[in-house]
């Protein structure tokens, strides 16, 4: 299982990366490569040339802006598992990442690797897909943005630009005084992807009222996304009201069905879980465990 | 002759394991470490196709390539090779290293290729073009039973390679005195026990000398003659070093194929060749599968839940070739009642081929598989009369007095406390209150269950199961051998004739030439014999170790202290009898000044000839070649067989929950009693129990090579075969009982198996129970999540409309 | 492709693919077998090595990757030869391994959990090991192990910074 030859460079920064991509078409950029190399090593990606980002120094920050918490695209998983700033002002994010493979893997694996890769199932696509991230990356035309909505569009597919270098994700952050997460997730072993994950934060204001919603709902379809519960938003606590919108909201997902999970199985359990997620993070949202 | 049972110096005491220093630092000597000049390395071209007439092959491309030495066909190696051994009497299935004629499955080996490194083999088979033209093909178990399924092997003319039913007692008659009768069916999925090293061959053909040198991550009887057979060579010019640590094996490693094909190339190129397979190597077509079977069961049992007779259809899908698989039925019929008094037996046993990855020895030898049914059938039993569980298992133990205990095959069980056991480990687990607990769960809404499983762990491993199977097969010899010497200087060296994969071998041979030597086993230098060495064995296979090569070293440390008691006695004028051993000091009892030191005799044995007694060679060694015991007999013309020697219990208990939302299986306790007689080594014994189980739980909720419609192998990674990781296996609590076997030299048994015989059939049984109330069982191993999500759901869809009707 | 590694504190020259793995690197060229390859694929944990302080899979990274950065292999480990490490000799003392293949891996994983925690409970062990598979021991006598280390590293007499 050795991989075919390539060449090898190291970007000296995102537009070089880009220039060396307009360049070669067959090139591709690794940066904490966990999936790449897997699939390198098996002969399913063949690029001509490996474009090594993970050594430039601007792309590895975690940064709290104005209205977001903006991440590096080279920036470790294990930088956000272990960051107080992403465990205070992006706790879903927090919540999500002990999921994301083994300490091993997130050693390496970087938060913009897993946006590029795009997993149906993979953890921090989805919390990019719940909060409505908003993508940033380098092309030959300069720093262009896409947001997360429009990001996603098929298993292991995005429409970021193929001369295109990822160089960060801004999360946006909650101003309210009440924010609950929740993350829930199946999987047959804790370290693999999900078979279906979900993943919820509500707003309550002061007087104790549902002000904001969102729920994202991955491996169920091929792509992460973001399923619409703003309407439930009233009776947020209201279980058979949320598992009726959340079964409408999914209701035209063609769910993914294999060897793991039956697409059946997934939509059935997607709906326990997004309910579950939601009411998670509203018992926190009330239990004021992130008030802001 | 028996060592005194009771008090030992180091049998049974906690000490460490010789073997682990060198591997902490990573100083192993496994077969991928291991470098020969100029060595070169194989990669092969796999089928893509299930079944399929090979039209052609281009290598030209390939052969183009810079660094690239050879590209090697199946017809022109099988023309040079003889077929690898075929168990059964089929000769029509012939099985070569690479596919001739025709490809059987997906991933079967049809073209290799030698290259300076692997990366550039692996960059040159891509360019071999291989030419198919694709077949009918079957890869259900069942389907291929059926006479109008496409043959795998068409000269063979069916799928067929065992069909045999035995009756053992009046099986008709005990059916018809029977006031309650059941039946089942279950079916255990193709899992193996997948080591974490992949199976490597080194070979180097020395035209000079004439040997060939074989290092091999391997763990197979008669290996070396298999390699002398198949290469046509005579079998003292074939080495196969032994020193070499196997990276586990748990029974698969039987890479016979691989080495063929690398000593044919070796010799062909006159070079060293490698073959490491890689992991879709090995999950593909390498030696990783293991069981699938079918079983059908009928039970003939009384209102009170004795078993007075059972009928068992068993149907082995081997995959692509035989091999040794089809004898994987016949071992569990030295156990086929379990630890059961039933009566009479009817056993039909059934192997065949489908165009799947070929099946190979896997961990228990078919006797896991066996277990889980047996177990079932005690709860079936117990669920039909709404009787305890534990209550039928209770009724049906054969109890401590009436050992040895024959049952209706043949088999004699050596010694047994079963309802000792279990009484220990109701007591320690608080059986009731583990009820509770459950009822407890399922009062939070979730779905929960105890599970309850014995197993029996035949142990002493022989081959009885070959002429029972094929009765042109006359093998009853089954032995292993320790040679043990002191050098000059008076220290001790003891050598074993295999290789090992993790069971200790090295810690067992100086444990217990320790013992009988009365010396500090960690002064004991182990040496493993390379084959040219010729001591006869029959490598760890069968949980045998311990009775075999612990036997074989006690017998060859006492010959060897005999001679040095007689050296002393010549020396000292007094008759043999009146000498006591004390640490190896030789003391007369009739007057203690007239003694002679160990480093005495070993002077006079080894320097001064003249003070030996006449006819005494010089120099001290000692081997002892070790026959199973009560092994050795041909199977009766009614077929009754004494299968395996000594017979380890163990009984599992577990609580498990479901979240019946999700299906997801979950461990809340885990206690197994474990009666394995006398222990060698605790930590050893702990080990192995501990890791069987983590296979078990492996096999019966995560693993599967699974198989698509297109007979497309679906799990050929580690991304989809999920093995088990420290979060899936759970704290696992043991409760120890000791019932030596009379038939060993210190009354021990056999321990490597009894974790991965009793796992599956206990978290079958707790999820059963924990599925009661929903009136649905579970009929098939893995219970994967989205299997038991699925049918959780509907049977609660089906209950919700019967609620509303 | 030139390629400079530090590999236990020692600096090696080479001249590699860039398509050869860092545990291939180390195995073939360095002659450092103690990494093993389980599966090439990430998923079994028998190369983990320790690079820039973490435990990371080398079957995961490309030998020219890694330049610059500090690896730690188990050869890097014990203090002395015929002397182990306080970890090392934990995983005699409990028998924490069968057959040897994994433990390498598991042994720096451990390592890297200690660095930071030495009051480790069965839970955090078992995440730090989570990720390196060992087929023979059903991992009791391994988490056994790290936890008896943690025990006898807490009570050593020791100068902070001291390697275990």
């Amino acid at each position: 299982m050795k991989p075919a030859a390539f060449d090898y460079i190291r970007a000296e920064s995102a537009a070089h990366a880009s220039a060396l991509l307009v360049e070669d078409e067959n090139g591709r950029i690794i940066a904490g490569g966990q999936t790449l190399v897997p699939m390198l090593a098996m002969r399913l990606a063949r690029p001509s040339r490996l474009i090594d980002i993970a050594r430039i120094p601007e792309l590895s920050y975690i940064r709290d802006e104005s209205e977001t918490i903006s991440i590096g695209a080279t920036t470790r998983q294990v930088l956000v598992e272990k960051s107080a700033l992403i465990a205070q002002k992006l706790p879903l994010l927090h919540k999500a990442i002990e999921w994301v493979g083994h300490p091993p893997t997130r050693a390496r694996g970087t938060v913009g690797g897993s946006l590029a890769n795009s997993d149906p199932a993979a953890e921090i696509a989805l919390v990019a897909a719940t909060l409505g991230a908003t993508l940033r990356y380098v092309d030959e035309t300069g720093e262009n943005s896409i947001e997360v909505d429009d990001y996603f569009i098929g298993p292991m597919i995005t429409t970021l630009p193929q001369t295109a270098c990822l160089i960060g994700a801004d999360f946006p952050k909650w101003g309210e005084p009440h924010v609950g997460t929740g993350f829930e997730e199946v999987n047959a072993r804790s370290s693999d992807f999900a078979f279906v994950s979900a993943a919820s934060q509500v707003a309550f204001d002061a007087d104790g009222k549902c002000t904001r919603a969102v729920l994202g709902i991955g491996g169920l379809g091929d792509f992460p996304f973001r399923a619409d519960v703003d309407a439930v938003k009233d009776r947020i606590e209201n279980e058979a009201a949320l598992r009726e919108a959340i079964g409408l909201a999914i209701e035209d997902i063609e769910p993914l069905s294999d060897l793991h999970a039956t697409g059946e199985y997934r939509r059935r359990v997607a709906v326990t879980l997004a309910c579950r997620s939601l009411l998670n993070a509203v018992r926190e949202a009330k239990g004021f465990a992130h008030a802001n | 002759m028996s060592a005194a049972k009771g008090k030992f110096r180091y049998i049974s005491s906690d000490r460490r394991v010789l073997e682990d220093r060198r591997f902490v630092v990573g100083k192993g000597n496994f077969v991928a470490d291991i470098v020969r000049p100029n060595m070169k390395h194989v990669a092969v071209v796999f089928s893509p196709h299930p079944a399929a007439r090979i039209v052609n092959i281009d290598a030209s491309e390939a052969l183009k390539m810079a660094g690239v030495h050879y590209v090697l066909t199946g017809d022109e190696l099988a023309a040079a090779t003889q077929p690898m051994p075929n168990g059964m009497p089929t000769p029509e299935v012939k099985r070569y290293p690479l596919a001739v004629g025709q490809a059987r499955y997906v991933g079967e080996w049809v073209v290799a290729v030698v290259a300076d490194t692997r990366a550039l083999a692996e960059d040159a088979a891509e360019k071999v073009k291989v030419e198919y033209e694709p077949l009918p093909f079957v890869v259900d178990g069942k389907e291929a039973f059926k006479k109008e399924s496409p043959p795998v092997h068409p000269a063979h003319g069916s799928n067929i390679l065992l069909d045999k039913t035995f009756v053992w007692g009046d099986v008709e008659g005990d059916f018809a005195a029977s006031p309650r009768k059941l039946s089942f069916s279950q079916k255990w999925g193709r899992s193996s026990t997948v080591p974490i090293e992949t199976f490597g061959v080194i070979a180097e053909w020395d035209a000079w000398r004439e040997v060939l040198d074989v290092w091999a991550s391997i763990q197979m009887p008669k290996y070396a003659d298999q390699i002398a057979t198949a290469m046509r060579l005579p079998m003292n010019a074939v080495r196969v070093h032994q020193d070499v640590d196997v990276g586990g094996s748990y029974g698969v490693k039987r890479g016979i194929k691989q080495t063929v094909l690398v000593c044919y190339l070796s010799k062909k190129l006159n070079v060293p060749v490698r073959l490491i397979e890689d992991r879709l190597d090995n999950m593909r077509g390498g030696d990783a599968h293991g069981p699938e079977r079918n079983f059908d069961v009928e039970l003939a049992f009384d209102d009170n839940g004795i078993i007075r007779s059972m009928k068992m259809d068993a149907l082995d899908n081997v995959g692509a070739y035989a091999g040794r698989s089809p004898f994987q039925l016949g071992k569990p019929i030295g156990a086929i009642v379990g630890p059961y008094k039933i009566k009479s037996v009817q056993y039909r046993a059934m192997a065949v081929t489908s165009n799947k990855t070929v099946q190979e020895a896997v961990r228990a030898f078919g006797q896991s598989p066996t277990n889980y049914t047996i177990e079932r059938a005690l709860d079936e039993v117990a669920w039909a009369l709404n009787l305890d569980r534990l209550e039928v298992r209770r009724r049906n133990f054969i109890q401590p007095h009436e050992f040895p205990y024959l049952i209706p095959s043949g088999t004699s069980y050596d010694s047994g406390n079963y309802p000792g056991l279990v009484d220990k480990v109701v007591k320690q687990v608080d059986l009731d209150a583990l009820y509770a607990e459950r009822d407890r769960l399922r009062a939070e809404g979730l779905l929960a269950g105890v599970g309850i499983a014995s197993c029996l762990e035949p142990s002493g491993g022989n081959s009885a199961f070959e002429p029972l199977l094929n009765r042109q097969n006359k093998t009853t010899t089954w032995m292993d051998s320790c040679r043990i010497a002191v050098d000059a200087l008076g220290t001790v060296t003891a050598t074993m004739h295999t290789t090992s994969a993790g069971q200790g071998h090295e810690t067992l041979v100086a444990t217990v030439v320790g013992e009988a030597l009365e010396i500090d086993p960690e002064k004991i230098r182990i040496s493993r014999a390379h084959t040219l060495d010729v001591m006869p064995s029959n490598s760890p296979v069968g949980s045998r170790m311990a009775i075999m090569l612990g036997g074989a070293a006690f017998h060859a440390a006492n010959k060897l202290k005999r001679k040095m008691m007689t050296i002393a006695a010549h020396d000292l004028g007094v008759p043999l009898e009146d000498l006591v051993w004390d640490e190896g000091t030789m003391t007369s009892k009739k007057n203690p000044e007239q003694k002679r030191t160990w480093n005495e005799v070993v002077l006079i044995a080894h320097r001064h000839f003249y003070r030996m007694p006449e006819d005494m060679e010089p120099g001290l060694t000692a081997q002892h070649v070790m026959q199973v015991p009560n092994g050795g007999k041909l199977p009766t013309d009614d077929d009754r067989i004494q299968m395996y020697p000594c017979f380890s219990f163990e009984f599992h208990v577990v609580l498990m929950s479901i979240d019946p939302d999700i299906g997801k299986p979950v461990f809340r306790r885990y206690m197994i009693g474990h009666d394995c007689g006398t222990v060698i080594n605790p930590k050893i014994v702990h080990g192995m129990t501990i890791g069987g189980i983590a296979h078990g739980i492996g096999a019966a909720l995560l693993e599967e090579f699974a198989y698509d419609d297109e007979g497309q192998l679906l799990t050929q990674s580690f991304m989809d075969y999920l093995l088990p990781s420290a979060h899936e296996v759970p704290k696992i609590e043991t409760v120890h009982q000791v019932t030596p076997s009379p038939l060993t030299v210190f009354g021990q048994k056999g321990s490597g198996e009894s974790g991965y015989l009793g796992a599956p059939a206990v978290i079958s049984s707790a999820v059963n129970d924990a599925l009661h109330p929903l009136g649905i069982k579970m009929n098939s191993l893995p219970l994967k999540i989205t299997k038991l999500g699925d049918a959780i759901a509907e049977a609660r869809a089906k209950a919700g409309k019967e609620m509303k009707q | 492709m030139r390629t400079e590694l530090n590999v236990n504190g020692q600096l090696h020259v080479l001249d590699v693919e860039p398509r050869k793995t860092l545990v291939d690197c180390l195995r073939e060229d360095l002659r450092l077998v103690g990494a093993h390859t389980g599966c090439e694929h990430g998923v079994c944990g028998a190369c983990t090595v320790i690079v820039d302080g973490t435990p990371v899979r080398s079957c995961l990274m490309f030998a020219v990757q890694a330049e610059g950065s500090e690896i730690i292999t188990i050869e890097g480990v014990a203090p002395a030869p015929g002397e182990l490490s306080i970890l090392q000799d934990a995983f005699c003392e409990t028998h924490g391994m069968q057959c040897g293949f994994c433990t390498p891996g598991m042994i720096l994983a451990a390592h890297a959990l200690l660095r930071d925690n030495l009051e480790p409970t069965r839970e955090d062990i078992v995440e730090a090991i989570s990720g390196n598979i060992c087929r023979c021991t059903g991992y009791d006598q391994i988490v056994e192990a790290i936890s008896l280390a943690a025990r006898r590293m807490r009570g050593r007499n020791m100068p902070d910074g001291v390697p275990a």
